[in-house]
């Protein structure tokens, strides 16, 4: 099971919302430009005072994905060997996110699949934002 | 003595530069080691801080430098491999009072300052600048060849040094805790391996380009030799076995494609090198080697991790200014002694350098072919990170003594060695250096 999250201020809109089963991504309004994950400043204009937060579609594709053998996460090492796959949003495919894509058996991920977001209980029951392949 | 770290302004980060203002009139002379071990024994004479004064002393000694003489210092305080004085261990009462101390009791056993060094290297009393440089020797180096050439310091130590202390490394600390802070959970919370960005890369690579795992085995094999003919390397040191298609074939997993060789182990050890100018050069006891060109590479991904695309992009744009600013072409390169802890990332490096005309895609075929320090092709004849152990600076001492006709075994003999390039770690971030035995 993954480790829990404890929301600090910078990342707290983000967390809050998975609770409530969304995912937002932070967006530059003068740049319309998205970035994950979160930063302080505009990665293109530099400038912090035109962040938001913007809701997704929650949808994607697999770009592509490793099997983690040996992983440094105490909570996680009973799971091994487990997926971690790369999605690209289809909202902006330059945004990436990590999953465990459960349901897909170890090493058997179709690259380029649809998925959906799902949202996954942690240790501490903050929900994170998690992807599961389109049938 | 206040240090801080090396403005922006000290590197080469953007094409269109033109030919480095100080091409052919910085030079390497000394080289000096630390012996290595896996992990920190705890006792005052093996500690990083020990170790650091021990390759600082090799270095000038071996340039037949003596203390009073160096006047810039330029290392990096950063000295962990991953691991760090666990909060509820009590500090080594023993190793603090065996140095002069600073203000912070684990400099010198988990980190490293130049005002620890001064303290404890009484004979330096020339020193009258000196900088901080992030991460690797790699970036030292560039910042070392910018001050010398600038004339900020005529005879400059460069220093890298690291420790390990005992257990797994990244195993403590948030990864063996319950819950983590929302920041660092974008991240970290889905537990992939520091290799798994770079197994990601080589799995696309491998898809896009028809290529296997298995075609990697030539570069391993030949990197193990080389690393054996490197007395100051670990594996020379400690565990002096060759390596079988079948180990490396057959190895566990640490993120599938990356096994366990294609990590670098992780070591404690200390370098340093002697930099001054070509003329002052000229009176040293060591042949000269000269700058020719140093780049940085500072491209930030746009995700949580490079695509393909973005890492053979900068790879590339790294190539061009590797070769702009020495006045040279691929065509020059005696040898390459690109990064490669982990594995994946050499071919990248070498593919953006064009390496005797290999292009993208190219590179695990080239493994197939020989890429020996004896034949003409010879391929990290440091043989890295893999051969001798994480340091990240193997490849810069062998480069310099490649070009001095002094790196024993692993001497290029299948071309004459005239002009190197180490550089490393990542493609998107890293630093690199034009190595030549002649100014011109």
């Amino acid at each position: 099971m993954k480790q829990g999250v404890i929301a600090d201020q910078f990342t707290a809109p983000f967390w809050s919302a998975a609770n409530e089963s969304k995912l937002v991504i932070q967006n530059c309004s003068k740049c319309d430009r998205l970035q994950h994950p979160p930063a302080q400043e505009c990665g293109q204009c530099k400038g912090g005072d035109n962040l938001e937060w913007k809701e997704m579609s929650g949808k994607g594709r697999i770009y592509n994905y490793g099997v983690v053998h040996d992983c440094p996460i105490r909570l996680l090492q009973d799971d091994q060997p487990f997926n971690v796959a790369v999605i690209m949003l289809d909202d902006d495919p330059g945004i990436q996110m990590y999953s465990h894509l459960p349901g897909t058996p170890v090493d058997e991920v179709p690259v380029g699949a649809e998925v959906e977001v799902v949202f996954e209980e942690t240790t501490n029951g903050q929900k994170v934002p998690e992807w599961k392949v389109v049938i | 003595m206040t240090t801080g770290y090396a403005p922006p302004s000290m590197y080469r980060s953007r094409e269109g530069m033109g030919v480095w203002e100080h091409r052919g009139k910085v030079a390497a002379v000394g080289v000096g080691h630390s012996p290595t071990e896996r992990r920190w024994d705890e006792n005052p004479e093996t500690s990083v801080g020990a170790w650091s004064i021990m390759a600082l002393r090799n270095a000038m000694a071996d340039a037949g430098v003596t203390p009073n003489q160096v006047d810039g210092l330029v290392i990096v305080p950063v000295t962990t491999t991953g691991a760090f004085w666990p909060e509820d261990k009590a500090l080594p009462q023993d190793v603090i009072e065996a140095f002069v101390q600073t203000d912070d009791p684990l400099d010198g056993i988990a980190k490293l300052s130049v005002d620890w060094l001064l303290k404890n290297m009484p004979e330096l009393t020339g020193i009258n600048y000196s900088l901080y440089a992030p991460v690797c020797m790699s970036n030292a180096l560039n910042v070392a060849a910018q001050v010398v050439g600038d004339g900020l310091a005529h005879t400059v130590l460069v220093l890298k040094a690291w420790h390990n202390l005992q257990g797994r490394y990244y195993q403590g600390g948030q990864n063996a805790q319950d819950a983590i802070g929302g920041t660092s959970a974008m991240r970290s919370l889905w537990g992939a391996p520091a290799c798994y960005g770079t197994a990601l890369q080589f799995a696309e690579y491998c898809h896009k380009y028809g290529k296997n795992h298995d075609m990697m085995t030539p570069f391993i094999i030949n990197s193990r030799r080389n690393g054996l003919m490197f007395p100051e390397g670990y594996w020379a040191q400690h565990r002096p076995e060759e390596l079988t298609d079948e180990d490396y074939q057959l190895a566990r997993w640490i993120a599938k494609p990356a096994n366990l060789f294609d990590n670098d182990i992780p070591i404690m050890c200390a370098a340093s090198y002697l930099f001054t100018t070509a003329e002052r050069a000229k009176d040293m006891k060591q042949k000269p080697v000269y700058i020719l060109n140093h780049v940085d590479s500072n491209a930030v991904p746009r995700g949580l991790t490079p695509t393909l695309d973005e890492v053979e992009a900068e790879c590339a744009l790294t190539g061009r200014k590797i070769y702009e600013g020495a006045g040279i072409t691929a065509a020059d390169l005696s040898f390459e002694n690109m990064y490669d802890g982990f594995t994946q990332f050499h071919q990248f490096h070498i593919e953006g350098l064009g390496y005797r005309g290999i292009g993208f895609g190219d590179a695990l075929d080239f493994y197939q072919t020989d890429i020996s320090i004896e034949g003409p092709n010879p391929v990290s004849p440091s043989g890295g990170n893999i051969g001798s152990g994480r340091s990240r600076f193997w490849m810069h001492t062998d480069s310099i003594q490649q070009l001095q006709g002094r790196a024993g075994g692993r001497q290029i003999t299948g071309v004459d060695a005239e002009i190197g390039v180490s550089g490393g770690p990542m493609p998107l971030g890293g630093n690199y250096t034009v190595w030549s035995a002649t100014p011109d």
